[in-house]
């Protein structure tokens, strides 16, 4: 292609090397340009890193008791100390960063399924279907999600999977409108018409063209969303819905401490700092983002 | 009008959604009433009492009509109370933290959104958008043990649980704030007492508010400055004071108002494990201790009644709009 070969063209004495990472650095100024954007990208790569190196970093193995060296304050030894059967708690805490990753991944999975196939369905045919897709989601839109959560955890049971199911069904909602509006406004465009000219199936209209029009906006939605779904699991392990002893959530092990704060002050207080790195890097990757892709808005709305 | 219909929809859908939910609860909820000595015999009487025999739909109407013709919300399988009754008992404690909590955040985040909107773009400006970003991501039940730890634990200055201290008691019942009722009792020193027993749950619930209220003052704030209307009124030769408060503020509180009733939802959230934490004896301490219990009238209830107010309150915020904007006509 013409635009294509123009558009690579190598620079005269410039190795093709330098070139890709001129290109690099060019495509990726907007966002080391945000201050935001970049804070959270570190805070997250900590996290990431942690969840990828836990066998090599963690020097304990997670649930490995220990009585003789219960309670032991922060030492060299113990970095984060040990709790009430001699857990390090270090050790523990690099572990919960995959359980972190994993809440996040499968939260928004569910939720941006759910919210993403209604939606799309509202939007793309409008009618009895968006009548009654959008007025279930403003049911479920009603609660305060904390709220509709716990109860939904309470109906199954206590436990990491079902809190992270709960909370994924506080959550499609909110998808679902997003992704409906925007479809609402892109099948009003010409190219969706041309789609349409040319004898494009419904389902490929759907999933080729009118998706990936509405993916800045879900973007932005998902990284913050990503932040508060840690954030709302560790609530429901603390309130003892959702993950329960030895498992290393990090809420969990908040909670298995709060009884301890006064004379273990170590056991809950590091695993709060993990929680709030981790929920900060998405939501500060997240405003950041918002500046980015959605230009109208930046420095305007400023949460 | 509209509105009004969509209202009433969402609530009945509400009341499904709960009821379906309380009433899926793998464990037995009449097993767990009769007592763990119970036979099978005594566990069938008290499911067919308590109308847990019927299909989940009947179930549902006779569940609809107490509620709407009575009032009532079912019997409580904890305290074989109505659980109404509890709702009632419990509502002054979490009224009172949640009324303190507001009036500590509502004012200082006005004050401190119009502040940084005025130097907006400069480092105060970024360091109150970081600040607002962490206040968020802090988990509220981890500050509170902190808090605990810092000004109980090392300083020793505040107390760390329940509502009053021992040496003092409960005042005499007239509105259920403990801090009202030992003024009208005359106590001083017991309400000194309250009013320390409130500070810490206080402040530590209004801080994640407080960053959201004043971002979203800022940016509405900045939003109207940058209008004629206001160099007009500078123009004129007004206070900047005035400009402030007669024509920026009274044209930011649109959005002011909605964040705030929105926020309302995270306040339900937070206030939860809140009071969980300060053993502050509300409603949040009663919904978690009632979901261990599997009491899912009482779960049901709570979850019903937090999302009522919710919605209430957004109605209220939609319906301010009347009297903040003259414009606007329903």
């Amino acid at each position: 292609m013409i635009t294509g070969r123009l558009g690579t063209h190598t620079p005269v004495g410039m190795t093709r090397a330098a070139f890709s990472a001129q290109a690099w650095y060019r495509s990726t100024r907007r966002i080391r340009g945000n201050v935001g954007a970049m804070v959270g990208i570190a805070l997250l790569l900590v996290v990431l890193g942690m969840a990828v190196f836990a066998d090599i970093i963690a020097p304990y193995p997670s649930t490995a008791q220990d009585l003789g060296h219960a309670l032991q304050p922060p030492s060299l030894a113990h970095w984060f100390g040990t709790d009430t059967v001699g857990r390090d708690i270090f050790s523990r805490v690099v572990a919960g960063s995959r359980i972190s990753l994993q809440i996040v991944i499968l939260v928004l999975g569910v939720a941006l399924t759910i919210g993403g196939a209604l939606g799309s369905l509202a939007g793309y045919y409008g009618g009895l279907v968006d009548e009654i897709v959008m007025r279930v989601a403003d049911v479920f839109f009603a609660f305060p999600h904390f709220l509709l959560a716990m109860a939904v955890v309470a109906a199954l049971g206590p436990g990491l999977q079902n809190a992270m199911i709960a909370i994924a069904v506080a959550y499609w909602p909110r998808y679902a409108r997003l992704i409906r509006a925007s479809i609402l406004k892109a099948r009003a465009e010409p190219y969706i018409e041309a789609a349409r000219s040319v004898g494009c199936l419904d389902r490929r209209i759907i999933v080729r063209h009118l998706m990936p029009n509405s993916v800045a906006p879900v973007l932005v939605q998902a990284t913050m969303d990503a932040g508060i779904a840690i954030l709302t699991t560790a609530s429901l392990s603390f309130v003892g819905l959702g993950a329960v002893p030895p498992t290393p959530e990090w809420g969990a092990m908040v909670a298995g401490g709060r009884n301890y704060i006064l004379t273990a002050w170590w056991i809950p207080t590091f695993p709060g700092i993990l929680i709030s790195i981790a929920v900060a890097g998405f939501m500060f990757l997240g405003d950041g983002l918002r500046d980015l892709l959605d230009p109208t808005l930046r420095g305007r709305v400023g949460f | 009008m509209r509105r009004l219909i969509s209202l009433v929809f969402v609530l009945f859908g509400m009341t499904v959604i709960t009821f379906t939910l309380s009433h899926v609860v793998p464990a037995d909820p009449a097993a767990a009433a009769a007592g763990l000595n119970a036979g099978a015999l005594e566990i069938n009487t008290i499911r067919e009492r308590m109308g847990l025999d019927r299909p989940l739909y009947q179930q549902y109407v006779l569940y609809m009509e107490g509620l709407i013709l009575r009032g009532d919300l079912g019997r409580s399988i904890a305290s074989n109370l109505p659980v109404q009754d509890d709702l009632v008992r419990y509502l002054p404690a979490s009224l009172e933290l949640a009324v303190f909590t507001i009036l500590l955040y509502l004012p200082t985040g006005l004050v401190l959104g119009v502040l940084s909107a005025r130097a907006a773009g400069g480092v105060v400006d970024a360091a109150t958008r970081g600040l607002a970003i962490l206040g968020l991501s802090v988990p509220v039940f981890w500050l509170g043990l902190i808090a605990q730890l810092v000004f109980y634990g090392w300083l020793g200055v505040l107390p760390a649980t329940g509502r009053i201290g021992s040496t003092f008691g409960p005042p005499p019942e007239v509105t259920g704030f403990f801090t009202v009722d030992a003024l009208l009792a005359g106590n001083v020193a017991a309400f000194a007492d309250a009013l320390r027993h409130l500070i810490l749950p206080g402040v530590v619930l209004a801080l994640g508010n407080l960053t959201v209220v004043t971002r979203m003052t800022r940016s509405s704030v900045l939003e109207v400055l940058s209008q004629d209307f206001v160099r007009t009124a500078r123009a004129k030769g007004l206070r900047e004071r005035t400009v402030i408060t007669r024509h920026v503020l009274r044209n930011a509180m649109l959005p002011i108002v909605t964040v705030i009733a929105l926020q309302m939802a995270a306040l339900i959230a937070w206030q939860f494990l809140v009071e969980t934490i300060f053993s502050w004896p509300g409603i949040g301490s009663w919904a978690v201790n009632s979901i261990m219990t599997l009491d899912f009238n009482a779960v049901m209830a709570v979850t019903l009644f937090g999302s009522v107010l919710y919605v209430a309150l957004n109605f209220l915020a939609d319906v301010s709009y009347l009297l903040f904007d003259p414009r606007i006509r329903y």
